[in-house]
């Protein structure tokens, strides 16, 4: 029987995020929702929770009409979603949270006993009775947090759960635990909606998968007639644009920087890569796959555990022990969210572009404004920054013109080798086109440039050779001409199925 | 918002109207309280009156302007009403017991400043301790060795310290000219060198700081040696005045001296702040202390005032910075 049944729901913000999206969801039913970054299942599942209001289309739970307006409103109706964040208070016990809300009282008194004992029979519907109820939040590994994470959510009248990535933090005998869960909610005719890019999880634990890809509802299948690598084309589709940009820049040859087995825990495992002069090399790969924290360790943002890095072709490692070394050294790093990262917003943007290098700019310690402002005005107009002035403080700017502004700093310091981070995330299409032709400059210049995307499309436009990570460790390098969008993406999902990874 | 680009000298003309701006409501606020009671008081509008301010400011002013700068960076210091105290007291040893110069002993209760606020700021960045913490910690132990450097007794000095006090220019003492030198000097380097940048940089986006390739901490140190240092010499200045290191002197001067700060427009949130107005905060203060008593206010009455004058500034400032946002 139909539990949950959404038709033709989209959402639009300044484009269309989700398009005409129907799908059904049985009661006991576990529904896998999976596509790449970006494909709209976290859109999705927020307007099914009321987190986001769908601009079309409309829903149906249990035979009546359903669009809340609000978490509350859904809560409400057992309609509930375990978000990625947990919202747990670590400093009050397990019953307290569990129960936070309706807490027993009496005169104001809280009723420590009635608590523990609704808590108590609150865990043993999902046959967690391991814990004691007094324990405090705090005390729990990140596996335990996210049962007490679910069991609160199923306070009350849960008719539907949500759950977004949640074995992303957790180890192998959690996620049997958290798996044994799920099956206790599907006997009691709970609905599932399972967000998740680890295709054997979903293997396990679904009925059926349902494929995203652009907003589009591509495909929705029963989990046993499909194998792993369907998933992944039907994640992928045919893109037409597989070849991108045609003019290869020619290889100089000198190595600019070299990584040999850098690596940090399990985040980042013994990557090695060099990047030639004048190249622009993608890094794509999942959320998670660990190219963010590579990228912080070259720039040593975090401390490295073991491997080296090597600039300008040197046979002797560089010490780059902070990111005040690896600017010393001709390294710069657009970071991946620039706002608390990269900016200091409420100042100018004369302020944030000289930051970097600025004793270019004074003389003994003591700033030069016109040296400065001169200076600043040449990189507003080389980059296009539009602004009122370059004293405008760079929170009234747009995403993109905040971009430039971080970009600028790097070109002010005259670095070598530039890591960008997700250097287009919310930037705008005209201001996109900018940052490419910048890139391409740079480039010709004889930068080296290391770049994060998410957007599979932006670096088989911009990249000479496009490196995969998955799971941690580097996968494959294709080289301009040799990669396909799926080629790219299977090697992104490679270290997340279930046979060994493709060896590099 | 209009995206139009301009020419350089418009955007030079507009921040220097807002400068103006910045200055305007605190100098407002100053010249209507002088009004006021020399309205109230016919003795208030003589050159005594402000003889009497200049010369009872300057160990606050001075211990102030360091305030400024800790609170830029997101910092603050508790401790320099203490450090005050044990900074006279080992400039009183050198002086009554090693019989040294008044020139040296002025070294001497610097350096001691300038280590117990190096302290501050080592251990605060070091193991990442809130300076709150680290400096409520050290107003215990300066206070503490203040009483065991003067065996708990107000030590006598008399005659040799008094220069700081003893009037020179239109009946100036040495020490307003000082605290006025500082508090130019402070607000230029605040201003127009690295070091100033760097620090409103550190108060606004730590992190984006250290990304960007600036090593934070031996600034953020830097910030709380300037400040003992500065409570050093404003302790010799308090010394000068009572003839005497008093084990005792400066109880709770950090709270008059963060208010004076705070008043002047600084941010405790830090990657705010202006040196002329922590000037205008202290002048604040100190002619209400004055006006208040001239036209007969009790003390607690004067205390109650000056405690409703610290939160209203707080709560205009907080309108005038959310009104020159809107404007832009």
């Amino acid at each position: 029987m139909a539990l949950l049944l959404g038709e033709n729901l989209g959402k639009t913000y300044v484009t269309p995020v989700l398009r005409g999206v129907s799908f059904q969801l049985d009661q006991g039913e576990v529904l896998a929702l999976t596509g790449e970054n970006g494909a709209g299942k976290s859109t999705l599942t927020k307007i099914v929770a009321g987190l986001v209001h769908p601009s079309e289309g409309t829903m149906t739970l249990a035979g009546k009409p359903f669009s809340p307006a609000s978490r509350q409103e859904a809560e409400g109706l057992g309609v509930r979603m375990v978000l990625q964040e947990l919202g747990l208070i670590p400093t009050l016990s397990v019953a307290e949270n569990l129960l936070m809300g309706h807490i027993p009282s009496r005169a104001g008194f809280i009723r420590r006993d009635r608590l523990n004992e609704l808590a108590e029979r609150q865990m043993a519907i999902i046959g967690l009775s391991g814990i004691d109820p007094r324990t405090l939040v705090g005390r729990l590994g990140v596996g335990y947090q996210q049962m007490v994470e679910i069991a609160r959510n199923l306070v009350g009248d849960c008719r539907l759960l949500i759950l977004d990535e949640p074995t992303a933090t957790l180890t192998s005998h959690e996620i049997d635990r958290l798996f044994e869960q799920i099956h206790a909610l599907k006997a009691r005719g709970v609905g599932i909606i399972y967000i998740s890019h680890r295709l054997d999880e979903m293997q396990q634990v679904a009925d059926r998968v349902m494929v995203l890809r652009d907003g589009n509802h591509i495909a929705t299948r029963p989990m046993a007639e499909v194998s792993q690598n369907d998933i992944v084309r039907l994640m992928v589709g045919h893109d037409v644009n597989q070849e991108g940009n045609a003019q290869a820049r020619p290889a100089t040859g000198r190595t600019a920087l070299e990584l040999r087995g850098l690596g940090r825990g399990k985040v980042v495992q013994d990557v090695s890569l060099s990047l030639q002069e004048g190249e622009i090399l993608g890094m794509a790969g999942l959320v998670g796959a660990g190219r963010t924290e590579l990228l912080r360790l070259i720039f040593g943002a975090d401390p490295k555990d073991r491997g080296e890095v090597y600039l300008d072709g040197s046979a002797t490692p560089a010490r780059i022990g902070s990111p005040m070394a690896a600017v010393r050294l001709g390294l710069g790093l657009v970071p991946e969210d620039r706002k608390s990262q990269g900016l200091l917003l409420p100042l100018a943007i004369r302020i944030n572009v000289t930051l970097s290098n600025i004793r270019a700019v004074a003389r003994k310690g003591w700033l030069k404004g016109s040296l400065e402002r001169l200076q600043v005005n040449r990189l507003r107009d080389l980059f296009g920054v539009k602004c009122s002035s370059i004293e405008q403080p760079v929170n009234e700017l747009s995403g993109g013109n905040q971009q430039k502004v971080v970009f600028a700093r790097w070109l002010h310091r005259d670095c070598k080798v530039l890591l960008l981070d997700e250097p287009t995330r919310g930037v705008d299409v005209s201001a996109r086109a900018d940052i490419y032709q910048q890139m391409e400059q740079l480039a010709s210049a004889g930068k080296a440039i290391l770049m994060v995307s998410s957007d599979l499309r932006e670096l088989i436009q911009v990249c000479d050779r496009i490196a995969v990570m998955s799971a941690g460790r580097l996968v494959q390098v294709f080289n301009r001409g040799e990669w396909t969008q799926q080629a790219l993406l299977e090697a992104a999902f490679s270290g997340y199925l279930a046979a060994p990874p493709v060896a590099p | 918002m209009e995206l139009t680009t301009s020419s350089p000298t418009q955007g030079r003309l507009s921040s220097m109207r807002g400068t103006l701006g910045n200055y305007a409501g605190l100098l407002a606020a100053l010249v209507l309280m002088v009004l006021f009671f020399g309205w109230k008081s016919q003795y208030f509008f003589t050159a005594n009156t402000f003889l009497t301010i200049a010369n009872d400011i300057p160990a606050v002013l001075v211990t102030a302007v360091g305030m400024t700068y800790v609170l830029i960076i997101g910092g603050i210091d508790l401790s320099v009403g203490s450090v005050m105290a044990l900074a006279a007291a080992c400039a009183g040893i050198a002086m009554l017991q090693w019989h040294w110069p008044l020139q040296y002993a002025v070294f001497v209760a610097m350096a001691v400043g300038m280590v117990a606020g190096f302290l501050n700021g080592a251990i605060s960045v070091a193991w990442r301790i809130p300076s709150f913490i680290v400096t409520l910690g050290m107003l215990e132990m300066a206070r503490g060795s203040a009483y065991i450097a003067t065996n708990s007794r107000t030590q006598y000095i008399g005659g040799p310290v008094e220069w700081f006090s003893t009037p020179m220019l239109f009946g100036l003492c040495p020490a307003f000219l000082i605290a006025i030198l500082i508090v130019v000097a402070a607000q230029l380097v605040l201003t127009r060198t690295v070091y100033g940048r760097y620090l409103i940089g550190i108060g606004t986006n730590e992190e984006a700081m250290r990304l960007a390739g600036v090593d934070t901490r031996p600034l953020k140190i830097s910030v709380f040696a300037v400040l003992g240092l500065l409570a050093g010499l404003a302790g010799m200045m308090q010394c000068s005045r009572l003839e005497a290191a008093d084990p005792n002197a400066g109880i709770g001067a950090e709270l008059v001296v963060i208010a004076a700060v705070v008043i002047g427009g600084t941010s405790l949130m830090g990657g705010r702040g202006s040196v002329i107005n922590t000037f205008f905060g202290v002048l604040i203060i100190s002619v209400l202390e004055a006006g208040l008593a001239q036209i007969g206010a009790s003390e607690p009455t004067k205390r109650i005032i000056t405690g409703a004058v610290i939160i209203v500034a707080v709560i205009l400032d907080m309108y005038r910075e959310r009104r020159t946002r809107r404007r832009e």
